[in-house]
């Protein structure tokens, strides 16, 4: 713990290292705790999160496993409901595809079916995302879709602090818990503040505070969001930024009560717009909230296109600051 | 040897009232879902009993189990109550499962029984994870995890195999070769029809096995169990057996002959016991008279039980969705 303690003194780190310092502090912690997927030890990790952690913690508990994602977070739900507390790493939601049997028939289903005889105190983390050129079969944000499950939590650590944080929460969680790392988030940089040593993962976090519009977004999305809120700032619409983290149990009390002070919103998603995390947020907004709008409701998802490779391209599929800026200008100040 | 099977009176008897009260039960189980007491699917495990009662010999309180959705024979032969089992059929609040899995998910955590699993191939990653973690807090114990010969189509199958044995885990694969899969015949779907000899392929010790037959099940699964318990990483077991019945109770039988069915018939481990306990002595008329009524009173027992048993209520309908604590 003492040289935790000290990596931790420097509160400036990139997202990737967050990620990494947070493996590290769980596999110190609890002797059940161990990280498992595609070329997480040797290779360390295909971003690069675990790299150094096989030397550190051996190779029983950074397990590098073959190609085969259905059985490895199979493994991962036997061995959580066996006693253990495992970290199952898929390289990219791309690849949970594989594994969506084991992930929604039996994480997300044998809690209950089994009466409450059986958890699954289980974290699963993945890059998520698109913004680097991957073309379509790596770049899906496929977040809004396992939030459509009962039995699982989902988390999108969209801050340096969420990234550094989330996990301890999510292991400590008697649940199958999803982390969703954004792929474009991994070099970004910020500072820790030294006196947080903890996050909750069931509320959503206003990150910028303002009265005139709520933009409720997450993961990559928000600081494109915050950035649209800083350009808004200048020609005087304050904008409140709503990062979500939390998209499945969605928390409805922090949303509803940011939207029912400023009476619009913008929902920012890089999922795409049918069936849709937004979706969902603009019904419960619809259903419940109806009467404190002043607007209608307006989401800036991805285009229906599977992501493609061409940088102009995948930047015009994919929601942007302007846009951002443009839809919150257009509902506060109506022509 | 202690991998040879006790063929003392004891555990012959005990072999043939295991089979007996399965297929009793399940007798029993298929009138109540005439009677609509039961619905939804039900498989029945009619012609297989000698595979779980056999397997099940072999195995310590400490093991753990992960069952296919043809779960009755597993889950009784486990020593899952028969009551909790039939109250679940029911869909009552006393079930094994509190009336959420019914037929083919029986649930039992203080029998380490991790499920009746409705998706063929489906267990078979679960039994690496309890296997990993039984390595880790609870050395000795083997993870038994039936399936069907079906499940070798799915790719889990040939991962789990895999990694059992590149990570030298102690699971005991146990194949229930009924040669459907539902209605697919084994040689439409495999090319390879050996079922055991895929596990060659994974440098798995394998052996195939008569599954019509009980002490020849046990044998082989105490083979494979203490090969398993000696640090030898997993073990593949083919039973090859036969369903009597219908796949389910929405099943015409088009891919299959009443011929077949006959001939299958004439190895029915149930008769074949009961005449080999009879020719040598181990059982006599009025002790199959006992054991037969035992096997009523029990089954009469359970359907009281599941008949008193109570609704789930639906302020309850959520509950473990998601749960507080995990439990100890």
């Amino acid at each position: 713990m003492k040289e935790l303690a000290a990596n931790a003194n420097t509160n400036r780190m990139t997202y990737r290292e967050a990620c990494r310092q947070a493996i590290r502090e769980a596999l110190i912690d609890d002797p059940r705790t161990f990280l498992m997927g595609e070329d997480v030890g040797l290779y360390g990790g295909c971003y690069a999160v675990s790299k150094g952690l096989l030397a550190e913690f051996g190779p029983q508990r950074i397990r590098d496993t073959p190609l085969a994602e259905a059985t490895f977070v199979g493994a991962g739900i036997g061995a959580a409901m066996a006693g253990l507390r495992p970290i199952v790493e898929i390289m990219t939601c791309n690849f949970s595809l594989l594994a969506l049997d084991q992930i929604m028939n039996n994480a997300a289903t044998i809690p209950h079916m089994s009466g409450g005889q059986f958890a699954v105190p289980l974290v699963i983390r993945m890059a998520t995302g698109a913004g680097r050129q991957l073309a379509a079969q790596h770049s899906h944000s496929l977040e809004g879709w396992f939030a459509h499950i009962p039995g699982l939590k989902v988390l999108a650590p969209g801050t340096i602090e969420d990234a550094r944080f989330m996990l301890k929460a999510a292991l400590a969680d008697p649940n199958p818990v999803m982390i969703f790392e954004h792929i474009v988030l991994y070099n970004a940089e910020g500072d820790l503040d030294p006196d947080v040593t903890c996050v909750d993962i069931a509320k959503a976090r206003i990150r910028r505070s303002g009265r005139d519009i709520s933009i409720l977004t997450y993961g990559n999305s928000l600081p494109k969001s915050l950035a649209a809120a800083e350009a808004l700032a200048a020609e005087g619409i304050e904008a409140e930024v709503v990062d979500l983290r939390v998209l499945r149990p969605l928390d409805n009390a922090t949303i509803f009560e940011s939207v029912a002070r400023t009476r619009r919103c913008v929902i920012v998603d890089e999922g795409w717009k049918s069936g849709s995390i937004s979706a969902e947020i603009a019904a419960r907004l619809s259903e419940d909230l109806f009467f404190e709008l002043d607007a209608p409701i307006r989401r800036l998802c991805s285009r229906e296109v599977p992501v493609p490779y061409a940088a102009h391209m995948e930047e015009a599929a994919l929601p942007q600051t302007p846009q951002i800026i443009n839809a919150a200008r257009s509902l506060v100040k109506p022509r | 040897m202690s991998q040879k099977p006790h063929l003392d009176r004891e555990s012959g008897r005990h072999l043939f009232k295991q089979m007996l009260r399965i297929r009793r039960f399940e007798a029993k189980c298929a009138e109540l879902y005439q009677a609509q007491k039961i619905r939804g699917f039900l498989h029945l495990y009619d012609g297989e009993e000698a595979v779980a009662v056999g397997v099940m010999q072999a195995l310590e309180d400490s093991d753990a189990i992960v069952a296919t959705y043809r779960d009755h024979g597993h889950a009784l032969a486990r020593g899952l109550p028969m009551t909790t089992l039939m109250a679940e059929m029911y869909g009552k609040a006393e079930g094994c499962s509190r009336g959420r899995g019914g037929s083919m998910h029986f649930f039992d955590r203080a029998r380490r029984f991790y499920g009746g699993n409705a998706i063929v191939g489906g267990g078979l990653p679960l039994a690496i994870g309890i296997a990993m973690a039984d390595k880790q807090l609870r050395p000795g114990a083997v993870t038994a995890c039936f399936f069907g010969e079906g499940a070798a189509g799915e790719g889990a199958f040939h991962e789990s195999i895999n990694l059992a044995e590149l990570w030298d885990l102690p699971v005991l694969f146990v194949c229930e070769n009924n040669l459907y899969a539902m209605g697919m015949p084994l040689e439409l779907a495999e090319a390879e029809t050996d079922i055991s000899r895929k596990a060659d392929a994974y440098r798995t010790p394998n052996e195939a096995v008569d599954g019509m037959n009980p002490i020849a099940v046990e044998g082989a699964a105490r083979r494979a169990v203490e090969s398993i318990r000696g640090g030898n990483g997993p073990y593949f077991l083919e039973c090859r057996t036969y369903r009597f019945r219908a796949h389910s109770m929405f099943d015409a039988q088009l891919y299959r002959t009443r011929e077949e069915i006959e001939l299958w018939r004439e190895r029915d481990p149930l008769p074949r016991m009961q005449k080999w306990l009879e020719e040598t002595h181990m059982l006599s008329p009025q002790e199959l008279r006992e054991i037969e009524a035992d096997v009523e009173a029990e089954i009469g027992k359970a359907v009281a039980f599941a008949e008193q048993g109570q609704w789930e209520k639906i302020e309850e309908l959520e509950r473990f969705v998601l749960v507080d604590e995990v439990p100890e």
